[in-house]
């Protein structure tokens, strides 16, 4: 398990990259829906 | 139709003629403009030679820029522009002949004095001929592409930084080969791959970007 | 003529919404797929070791970030060539989630390029170069489009913008690509990974279908809040 997260030492890069994809794409999704309910009301 | 280019032309000239200080200041913002890259970086001679072609560059394109804004404004404000949409002359061709005097006003100036700040960055006397090749064939290309991005934003608040970040990606590939012209002449292996082809850019942004303008200005006019 | 009936936004409106709740499920699928294969089957690089597994993310972003332009580019000649307001919002929909994968590639490449090539940045790479110009270009559709208050204008001025970058993306690859090879400054190839393995290929593509889906449904919900906004 920790040799899954430890990549091998590239830790660092391969979750960078995983983590910010994961946060940049659920903000979208976050932000695309705090619009849709302000345009219903 | 050429006498209606004519027309355009010499009536740009005869306004610009009027309004000298515009066309002096894009001049003199080039001037300048180069003349604070050593001031930033140093004065050793030897990098200087190596960025003159770059820096040049640079600052012809942000001239171009500059100069962008006076190619429909002054119209658009008092009227003539919409005499121009409504009028009888194709659009295109309208739009062409505003270019080319733009280029004339903005562009040319920065060809002929080309090679003095050439001579400042201590560039080989060799590479005036190709810088100032590689710049007269590649600013009309600014001129025309800006062209669009300045037709684009008309009457927009925010406009002149608008158009900036609009037109600055499209313009990257003349930079990219007019810079590299001279630099591949300084290398000695001639520049004539570069400016053959800023000269097809030329040739298909001539035939196309009025088009497009004329396109964009319609757009904006209603 | 059953073309132009889902031309409205009205009539639109409610297939948008199923079109996005079906490519949402399909996107959890395909990247649950998707990293799955890409963490647990595809074995550790030889050269790379680990790091190589950023791929599973790049490369679909990036070819992401190419196709929603271009789809993006496609709807704004629509609108413009068929005067139908739903293409043109299409583009507006589009745009963000083109930029956000735009970022995306660009972001994931320098963290790949760190421990592969020793940099995060390689100015003399044609697709590197292309791919920021890329960005650059989304950020000015979409801050043209900001600037134009009529809808109709904002619309069509953006066409016209994606049209004319539409053509100057290649042209830009390739003049980055000239002028990297005749400056033999950069000797870095960004196809790093160069013999896929069968398990490398499938989990990347599964990411890259993974990634459409998403792509497809974030811009069917934009597109109705588009729709609903503008009381079309």
């Amino acid at each position: 398990m920790s040799e899954f997260f430890a990549m091998g030492e590239y830790a660092w890069y391969v979750w960078g990259s995983y983590g910010v994809t994961f946060v940049l794409l659920a903000l979208e999704v976050v932000l695309l829906r705090k619009r849709s309910h302000e345009t219903k009301a | 139709m050429l006498a209606i280019v004519r027309c355009m032309v010499c009536r740009e000239l005869l306004l610009a003629a009027r309004r000298r200080g515009d066309v002096a200041t894009i001049l003199l913002f080039f001037v300048v403009v180069t003349s604070l890259f050593p001031l930033g970086i140093g004065a050793e001679p030897n990098r200087l030679r190596e960025i003159a072609p770059g820096v040049i560059w640079v600052a012809a394109l942000l001239s171009s820029l500059l100069s962008l804004k006076r190619l429909f404004e002054n119209d658009h404000a008092d009227g003539t522009l919409e005499q121009m949409l409504l009028g009888a002359a194709p659009l295109g061709v309208v739009v062409a002949a505003k270019t080319a005097a733009h280029w004339l006003l903005a562009g040319l100036p920065l060809v002929a004095i080309s090679p003095l700040i050439a001579l400042q960055y201590g560039l080989a006397p060799a590479l005036y001929g190709v810088l100032a090749l590689s710049l007269a064939l590649g600013t009309p290309v600014l001129s025309l592409i800006g062209a669009i991005g300045a037709a684009l934003t008309l009457g927009l608040r925010g406009g002149g930084v608008l158009l900036a970040l609009l037109v600055l990606p499209l313009y990257v590939p003349v930079l990219i080969l007019g810079a590299g012209a001279v630099e591949m002449a300084s290398a000695g292996a001639g520049g004539e791959g570069q400016l053959l082809l800023l000269g097809a850019m030329l040739a298909v942004a001539a035939v196309f970007a009025p088009w497009a303008g004329a396109a964009a200005l319609r757009i904006s006019s209603e | 003529m059953r073309w132009f009936w889902y031309a409205s936004p009205q009539t639109f409106f409610p297939v948008a919404g199923s079109i996005a709740r079906w490519s949402a499920i399909a996107a959890a699928l395909l990247a649950a797929a998707g990293l799955y294969v890409g963490f647990f089957v595809a074995p550790t690089d030889a050269q790379q070791g680990e790091a190589y597994r950023i791929i599973f993310i790049h490369v679909p972003a990036a070819w992401m970030s190419m196709l929603i332009y271009v789809v993006m580019a496609l709807w704004a000649a629509a609108g413009l060539a068929l005067n139908t307001r739903l293409s043109g919002m299409m583009a507006s929909a589009l745009a963000p989630t083109g930029a956000l994968f735009t970022f995306i590639a660009l972001w994931t490449g320098a963290l790949w390029g760190r421990p592969t090539w020793g940099t995060y940045w390689e100015w003399g790479d044609a697709r590197l170069m292309s791919e920021l110009l890329l960005l650059f270009l989304y950020f000015g559709f979409m801050a043209l489009q900001a600037a134009i208050d009529d809808p109709r204008r904002a619309d069509r001025a953006g066409a016209v913008l994606a049209l004319v970058g539409v053509v100057n993306i290649p042209i830009i690859y390739f003049s980055v690509q000239w002028w990297n090879t005749l400056h033999q400054g950069a000797s870095v190839s960004l196809t790093a990974a160069p013999k896929m393995a069968q398990t490398m290929l499938a989990g990347m593509l599964l990411m890259t279908f993974a990634f459409w889906a998403y792509a497809i449904a974030v811009s069917m919900l934009r597109v109705r809040c588009i729709i609903r906004e503008r009381g079309a």
